[in-house]
């Protein structure tokens, strides 16, 4: 939308344009299950298999970038399994 | 057999509550026995719209948690014999209102209005959706605007998933009802146009009520505005809405400002 547009035709179409937009994007993810709390859940059962954690000591984030998104998951492990880790890899 | 209507919106300050009074007094203008229920407990705010704020007694809690019978609950409008409030409560907690007990005045009611017409308070919690929940038929109303737009569209979701009707596989019917429209406004390009509003709700469309001095005056004075001036536009705007919502078919007003050639000239910083 140029600024000559805007000045020509009013805020009207803008406030359309972008909930038409947004709209999309909700409508579609409304009737998606809980992405991020399903790949918690996975994710968490995988290494409770292996390594005992706090469930409270755990933080995932999703950050939505233009093209590539991230899925940051944070664990922390007691210190006893995280030398074993280390020496594992 | 009676329709229960659930006036809605999401987004609060729309005009949900005036609607409401405006059409249950229109419907039993006509004639229809109706009932106006306030589902907005602790802010409660229909009685005072309709001017009946120093008849409150017992309201929908006390029915609910069986202090008092419907009968003593509901207040008869002083100017429509057939117009009938239950008020919602302004102290209690809003936990008291359970989905059994608004299942059971709703049925109750059913055998003795036409018309259940249920103002829904804002947001998407509790109060929202228990007000919902036995809606026959929905009336959404949405101002022009991003925000009211985008709250519609998501109360829409919930009236296609969490009523009872939805639940059975049925379909609650939807209208929409586009308040505070300034026409002017839309023709510059300032406003949304009511095609723009429909295209994107993709909802049909149970009337456009013109923004217009007479709504303030009417809750100002404590009257539904079909009854404090039936002539303004606004007013009959709602008679028409009320109309359609009867299942009668009439023509469609877009409201527009007429204007003698120095206004259109000159008038347009004064709109």
């Amino acid at each position: 939308m140029t600024l000559f547009k805007m000045f020509r035709r009013g805020s009207a179409p803008i406030a359309r344009e972008r909930l038409q937009i947004l709209l999309a994007h909700e409508r579609g993810a409304r009737n998606q299950p809980d992405l991020l709390g399903i790949l918690r859940e996975e994710i968490l059962a995988v290494i409770s298999r292996h390594v005992p954690f706090e469930p409270d000591k755990v933080q995932i984030k999703l950050d939505r970038g233009k093209s590539v998104s991230t899925l940051e998951v944070d664990i922390e492990i007691p210190n006893g399994f995280g030398t074993a880790l280390a020496k594992a890899s | 057999m009676a329709n229960v209507v659930v006036v809605t919106s999401g987004k609060g300050g729309v005009g949900k509550t005036t609607s409401t009074a405006a059409l249950g007094a229109a419907l039993a203008q006509h004639g229809e026995k109706v009932v106006v229920i306030d589902f907005d407990v602790g802010l409660r705010n229909l009685d005072l719209v309709l001017g009946a704020e120093r008849r409150v007694v017992f309201d929908l809690i006390n029915v609910i948690t069986g202090v008092a019978k419907l009968p003593q609950a509901l207040i008869r409008d002083k100017r429509l014999e057939n117009l009938h409030l239950l008020p919602a409560s302004q102290t209690r907690d809003k936990d008291a209102l359970t989905e059994d007990g608004v299942a059971k005045v709703i049925d109750e009611l059913r055998t003795k209005f036409d018309w259940i017409i249920c103002d829904s308070p804002a947001g998407i919690e509790r109060g929202a959706t228990l007000a919902m929940r036995h809606a026959d038929a929905a009336i959404i109303v949405t101002n022009p605007e991003v925000s009211s737009v985008r709250d519609s569209d998501r109360i829409i979701g919930l009236l296609d998933s969490k009523t009872v009707k939805a639940e059975n596989g049925e379909r609650v019917e939807k209208h929409l009802l586009i308040t505070r429209y300034h026409p002017s406004r839309a023709a510059r390009g300032e406003m949304m146009t009511i095609e723009d509003v429909l295209e994107i709700l993709s909802t049909p469309l149970l009337g456009i009520i013109p923004e217009s001095e007479e709504v303030l005056r009417a809750s100002n004075i404590g009257s539904p505005v079909t009854l404090s001036n039936a002539l303004s536009a606004p007013a009959r705007a709602y008679f028409d809405a009320a109309r359609r919502l009867r299942g009668e078919v009439v023509p469609m007003i877009v409201p527009s400002e007429n204007k003698g050639i120095f206004n259109k000239l000159f008038g347009r910083k004064a709109a």
